[in-house]
């Protein structure tokens, strides 16, 4: 609270100062005074790098709930290293350079120990050059496309080779689907995904008929002539699947058309990895009864862990009905991790928890036990759940063991030589034919 | 418990039921038995259980499996007992069928996925082809069509025989048609009346079960197959173009909703207003507020939320307009980039001012059921929601259009509009009308939330998505005429939707912008341009 308040007043001073045109540098230095470091003896401050307004708040600012709640618990444990932990929340407002400019702020004004925050990949690669410049830690929550292995980022989120990949697998043995469609938003995570998933198909023996790729704008709504190309398609006698990479809004409608045009799971499933409890909290599931999503975690899913958590995250919500999804549990993963990182390095200095992290452990919410992989993705188990009538999930299937995170995918030409480690190799690109780091992505 | 289940918890499970077996020797028969298996939870029991159970010419077997398909079966895991709630609510044992007051508190619904859903409904296929009820006997031959079970063909012919609606029977008769295309003992000659039948049903779930006639049948029915499906095809292919022209005016009719109370406020009174899709924003929001109200209150009138939206979204969204316009735009006249910004600015503080009140998540917004489900028009698939909006369109348009036409109000505005001071000088109180006039806009945007909240998201975003494309529809119809903006609509909603099979949703997008500059350096004005002096002015 007071450092809040200091931080409010610095910028007023700022900007008073910038008013009377006597530019940046003394602004600066008006503010300087007020600089909060000398608050930071006591407090260990973990910043939060959410959009709370703009298109991405309806997925983030549960995140950001998510880690003021997991902070709250923390300091009621005593805190880390006997320092209470205190949250600095910024709203980067769905905007990407500004995702950029307020990890700056976080990391030299506020001077943060770890940032838990970003949801689209854009976001995560405009913040990225950021914290390797500043050299602090950011954990990043979602499941992503894959092809990068940063030293100051730690991806709690699914790779394709723990979402996707076992999705199609199901796919295949369960419900015997011949003929795909891939059906995503145009950008980078549906476009390298579905790349992954083409060479992975053929690989198993599609034909290049049977597979079909469609890209739709950023939340489209008009879906009929797509449905029905989707109808079309699947009208070959041939069992056909949807694979769907659709992001954010425009999932409602895409479901409601396919509902209103009558089809059913049973005849054409869709699998989707960006739609989740909270997602499902905006529509009437009962025409979508069947329908997959592929994830590392559901709320559904009854183990003591989980149901405590729902339980604190209800409470501490104050709304019996607030629903739980996978980008938080990543989220309680990571901060977890973070948590014990600092303890077992006994600081919080960025370079020697990065050091740390690597081979940590920590239980996950459905039973299994979460490891800190060298190339700083975890380990993770894959369920398949289908859409119940009550906006939850069923799990149908689950892989047999808990999944390693890849960096970098084995199904494509040019990273399938490429590993990320940052314990031996102290490389992100390491390429396993040459020996030598660097290759695509340095 | 997964599909997985270890072999030691099968033994278990298989002991617990002998020992029932056992000491209710009585009571249990095969079909107890059978019926028992679902409270397992085990994908594979139920698959048995669905199968044993549809076999077994129990009278409740098609009560317990319809009940199974709508997650109306529940199951004690302690006592394997497995209960039927009917869907007038009273509950009864499904082995028993006896009367059961209440459930206990462990009893939980049996589960299936799409495997065992797949198998259910070609269960019920066979079960209810002989139903009383018209409904279920063409769902069930609907679903024979799909599923050809072999040993189905007998009861087909049965059911066929005793059928008198016309509409059953025909589907019957495409039913036993697909069995016999792939029965493997049929003659060639059984086999090509079956493909005729097929083919005259000329869908694609025909199309699909030709397809999947194999090489292995005789090079006759192969060859007639073939000529079917190609037959088929260049039949889908022309009602392609019919979908293709009903999505554009379904889309179209989206178009001209969102940009008719655009039309008034950038059109006829050349407000740039950048707030307009936070109006459509409200309206939708006003329906989600309506919505809740009825369903805590008086669930019963749930379908009609709508009609009560409209009206109500219309004051709300109207009246923020009044206000919008006496606090900051009637300073503004006449300064467009002003304007521009003001409005921008001011549709930020909006979608932040729902999000706090709201939540940054989609709000859920029912369809009522009229508005739910699609019907056959030929080879093409109408679904309720889009008919309807466009007919709610095509009425609101022609509301709006006869209110400035015949109303004093409207009289009013248009001498506002194309001459100020001399309608001022006539004794109209111009600023009045001024407030009036945007109101009237914000408030058809409001409505135009109500229809829009049935086929998007009702979240504050919801109105960025139709900004732009306002703008678009009204500037190509030509601004300050209306009639231009019917006709800017649905021609760019047509346009879109016969591009898009093409080119792609994304590039179809592109195409249509690349036009439409195109379109405006050749007519700047638009499609309808107004003239006289009202231009000048």
């Amino acid at each position: 609270m007071l450092t809040q308040l200091t931080h409010d007043i610095a910028t007023m001073t700022r900007r008073r100062a910038l008013a009377a045109t006597a530019g940046l540098v003394l602004g600066l230095a008006a503010s300087s005074p007020f600089s909060p470091a000398q608050a930071a003896d006591d407090t260990i401050k973990v910043g939060v790098l959410h959009s709370l307004s703009g298109t991405m708040a309806i997925s983030e600012t549960t995140l950001k709930d998510t880690i003021l709640f997991l902070i709250d618990e923390q300091n009621k444990k005593g805190g880390v290293l006997g320092k209470k932990l205190e949250a600095v929340v910024v709203d980067p407002a769905s905007n990407w350079p500004l995702f950029a400019e307020k990890a700056r702020e976080l990391i030299t004004k506020d001077k943060v120990a770890v940032v838990f925050g970003c949801w689209t990949s854009v976001s995560r690669k405009s913040v990225l050059p950021v914290f390797k410049e500043l050299n602090n830690i950011l954990f990043y929550p979602v499941q992503y496309e894959g092809e990068e292995s940063e030293r100051n980022v730690f991806y709690t989120g699914a790779a394709p080779n723990q979402q996707a990949i076992p999705a199609v697998d199901y796919l295949m043995k369960e419900e015997k689907v011949k003929r795909w469609v891939l059906e995503g938003t145009d950008y980078v995570y549906p476009r390298t995904t579905n790349k992954i998933l083409e060479a992975y198909l053929k690989s198993k023996g599609v034909a290049p008929e049977d597979i079909m790729i469609n890209y739709t704008p950023f939340g489209f709504s008009d879906w009929q002539t797509e449905v029905s190309k989707i109808k079309t398609f699947g009208s070959a006698g041939k069992k056909t699947a949807v694979v769907s990479t659709i992001n954010g809004d425009a999932n409602v409608p895409f479901y409601k058309e396919l509902g209103n045009q009558g089809i059913k799971a049973t005849d054409i499933p869709v699998v989707a990895f960006s739609v989740g409890e909270e997602e499902l909290a905006g529509i009437d599931t009962k025409p979508l009864l069947g329908h997959l999503a592929a994830w590392n975690y559901f709320e559904s899913i009854k183990t003591p862990a989980n149901e405590k958590f729902i339980k604190e995250w209800q409470a501490y919500t104050k709304n019996p009905k607030r629903v739980t999804n996978d980008p938080m549990e990543a989220h309680y993963i990571g901060f977890n991790m973070w948590v014990k990182a600092v303890e077992k390095a006994g600081s919080t200095d960025p370079d020697k928890v990065i050091d740390a992290l690597p081979g940590i452990e920590t239980p996950n919410l459905t039973g299994g036990v979460a490891k800190m992989l060298p190339n700083h993705h975890i380990t993770k188990p894959v369920f398949i759940g289908e859409i119940k009538g009550n906006g939850q999930f069923d799990v149908v299937w689950k892989t047999p063991g808990l999944v390693a995170g890849d960096a970098w995918s084995k199904e494509l030409e040019g990273s399938k030589d490429l590993i990320g480690d940052w314990v031996g190799k102290k490389c992100g690109n390491w390429n396993t034919k040459t020996n030598k780091c660097g290759g695509q992505g340095s | 418990m997964l599909v997985h289940c270890s072999d030691r918890v099968r033994a278990l499970l298989l002991a617990v039921l002998l020992l029932t077996c056992l000491v209710v020797p009585a009571l249990a028969g095969p079909f107890e038995d059978s019926v028992a298996k679902f409270a397992n939870d085990d994908f594979s029991d139920t698959e048995a259980a669905i199968g044993e159970v549809a076999s077994s010419g129990n009278p409740l077997a098609s009560t317990i499996l319809s009940a199974l398909q709508d997650g109306r079966l529940s199951a004690d895991p302690d006592t394997k007992k497995i209960f039927v709630t009917r869907s007038d609510g009273k509950i009864i044992d499904a082995a028993t069928g006896a009367a059961v007051d209440k459930l206990s508190d462990n009893v939980a619904d049996v589960r299936v996925n799409n495997r065992l859903r797949r198998a259910i409904e070609a269960a019920l296929g066979g079960l209810t082809l002989l139903s009383s009820d018209p409904a279920k006997r063409l769902a069930a031959a609907q679903s024979v069509f799909k599923s050809h079970e072999e040993n189905l063909l007998p009861t087909v012919e049965s059911a066929l025989a005793k059928e008198t609606n016309k509409s059953i029977k025909q589907a019957l008769a495409e039913a036993r048609a697909a069995i016999i295309l792939f029965k493997s003992d049929a003659s060639d000659s059984d086999k090509l009346d079956a493909i005729a039948v097929i083919k005259a049903r000329g869908d694609q779930e025909a199309l699909a079960l030709l397809n999947d006639v194999g090489t292995d049948q005789p090079a006759l029915v192969t060859k007639a197959a073939s000529s079917a499906i190609s037959s088929i095809q260049s039949n889908l292919a022309m009602w392609s173009m019919v979908q293709n022209a009903w999505y554009g005016l379904s889309l179209g009719s989206v178009l001209l909703l969102a940009a008719i109370g655009l039309a008034i406020t950038f059109g006829v009174m050349g407000v740039i207003n950048m707030a307009h899709g936070e109006m459509v924003m409200l309206g939708a929001y006003t329906t989600f507020v309506v919505q809740e109200m009825i369903r805590t209150r008086y669930p019963a009138l749930f379908d009609y939320s709508l009609l009560i939206a409209v009206p109500l979204a219309f004051l709300v969204a109207g009246a923020i307009g009044v206000v919008i316009e006496r606090t900051i735009i009637r300073f503004l006249y006449g300064r467009p980039l002003e304007t521009l910004l003001a409005t921008w600015g001011l549709s930020l503080v909006l979608q932040q001012a729902v999000r706090t009140m709201f939540g940054p998540t989609n709000r859920e917004v029912g369809n009522p059921s009229w508005m739910s489900g699609a019907f056959e028009l030929g080879q093409i698939t109408i679904t309720y929601n889009r008919l309807w909006i466009l007919c709610f369109t095509l009425a609101v348009f022609a509301i709006l259009l006869a209110m400035l036409r015949y109303t004093a109000l409207g009289l009013e505005m248009r001498a506002v509009t194309q001459n100020r001071r001399m309608a001022a000088s006539m004794g109209i109180a111009t600023s009045r009308v001024d407030a009036l006039t945007f109101g009237l806009g914000s408030g058809i945007a409001g409505i135009a939330g109500v229809a829009l909240s049935q086929i998007d998201n009702v979240s504050p975003n919801l109105g960025q998505s139709y900004i732009i494309d306002s703008f678009m529809v009204v500037v190509f119809g030509g601004v300050g005429n209306l009639w231009g903006t019917l006709v800017g609509a649905f021609t760019l909603g047509i346009a879109n939707k016969f591009l898009e099979p093409v080119a792609g949703a994304v590039l179809g997008k592109i195409a249509i912008l690349v036009l439409i500059i195109l379109f405006i350096q050749k007519r700047p004005r638009g499609l309808f341009a107004l003239k006289g002096r009202a231009v000048e002015a």
